[in-house]
């Protein structure tokens, strides 16, 4: 077992990062139930937030086993403050509309994917089972994102407009993506977790063939937005979270 | 890409395995081919149907009119050669 060679403490932390990014993205694309452009869309949006919903599952659950102190998956992502979540920046900010939720799609899904590519590799056999299911999953998001950016960025003046300012909007939020951090570079010391830094080019050679086809540019780096991992957020996530967690703070345990 | 609310409908084929013809399954809107196949895969085949998806524009299936039923369909009944009724069929073959 993996948690003899490093902190555990590290280990339950590591998961709490890519369990929020999947939670939190999740419930985001499930706020467009009902309300995506179109009937088809609808449920493809659907399918992703129950895809990132499934990894959020095994992810928290396991920060729950490894922490051994009783919180499972619900006690994790029903019972916290937002201060205590570790997602990145990007997956916590709003739909705002169409463009914004595909360019926030294509950002994380092509993290997401060169995430678990090397997470399969994994000394943790946890962390690895989760990744090479997900791999698949986050394949076809970014497919997904993809096939949307190319259409909305090379369709018409007003989609391209709208993409323009997506990806301004959301591209400061990308460097937290790939900034290191003492966890996580104590874990890929131990082969366990990804280097951020390594993901980088990867990502940034997809994004730039995407945005080429799409014929959009990149915004000029006017520094980055970060703070998500060590639990300081957008203002965004708080009201997410009240909504999110609602039901299970007002009745507790409450099933059907 | 077309406006919003004039996607054009497209009708689906699955094939559920290797050896098997594609059926039809259903039908979706899409602006255009690559979406169409991708909203089949979110629609059609989530519990693990299929290994390989059609999709095919509907405005370009010609179909036959309902009216001429009879002249299509109805079985040449005087006709007894065309239909195979005079064979022995072994207990244990499985039509």
């Amino acid at each position: 077992m993996s948690t003899d060679v490093v902190a555990a403490s590290d280990l339950q932390v590591y998961a709490l990062y890519l369990g929020d990014d999947c939670l939190i993205l999740s419930h985001r694309l499930a706020e467009l139930a009902a309300h995506a452009p179109e009937f088809e869309e609808d449920v493809a949006l659907s399918n992703l937030a129950l895809d990132l919903l499934g990894q959020a599952r095994a992810l928290l659950t396991y920060a729950g086993v490894v922490e051994a102190a009783g919180r499972d998956e619900d006690a994790l992502a029903y019972g916290r403050d937002d201060r205590e979540f570790h997602n990145l920046l990007l997956v916590e900010q709003p739909n705002f509309d169409f463009a914004h939720t595909i360019v926030r799609q294509l950002f994380f899904a092509s993290y997401q994917l060169a995430l678990y590519r090397r997470l399969e590799h994994s000394q943790d056999l946890t962390l690895a089972a989760v990744a090479a299911k997900g791999a698949k999953e986050a394949s076809y998001h970014r497919d997904h994102a993809r096939l949307w950016t190319v259409r909305l960025g090379d369709g018409t003046k007003e989609s391209h407009s709208r993409m323009e300012a997506a990806v301004g909007f959301l591209w400061p939020f990308t460097g937290e993506l790939f900034q290191p951090d003492p966890i996580t570079q104590r874990l890929v010391a131990a082969g366990i977790a990804a280097d951020p830094a390594a993901l980088e080019p990867v990502w940034r050679a997809q994004i730039d063939q995407t945005f080429a086809e799409a014929g959009l540019g990149h915004p000029v780096e006017l520094g980055i937005r970060q703070g998500g991992r060590s639990g300081l957020h957008s203002e965004h996530l708080g009201h997410l979270l009240s909504e999110m967690q609602h039901l299970h703070r007002s009745h507790p345990n409450a099933s059907w | 890409m077309k406006e919003r609310g004039s996607w054009p409908l497209w009708e689906v084929f699955l094939r559920g395995r290797r050896g098997l013809a594609h059926q039809h399954v259903g039908s979706l809107h899409a602006p255009d081919w690559e979406l169409a196949v991708q909203n089949a895969r979110d629609l059609y085949t989530r519990r693990g149907e299929g290994v390989s998806i059609w999709v095919v524009e509907s405005a370009v299936i010609h179909a036959s009119d309902p009216d001429d039923g009879g002249p299509l369909f109805d079985p040449p009944a005087d006709k007894v050669y065309r239909h195979p009724t005079f064979y022995e069929v072994p207990e244990d073959l499985k039509l």
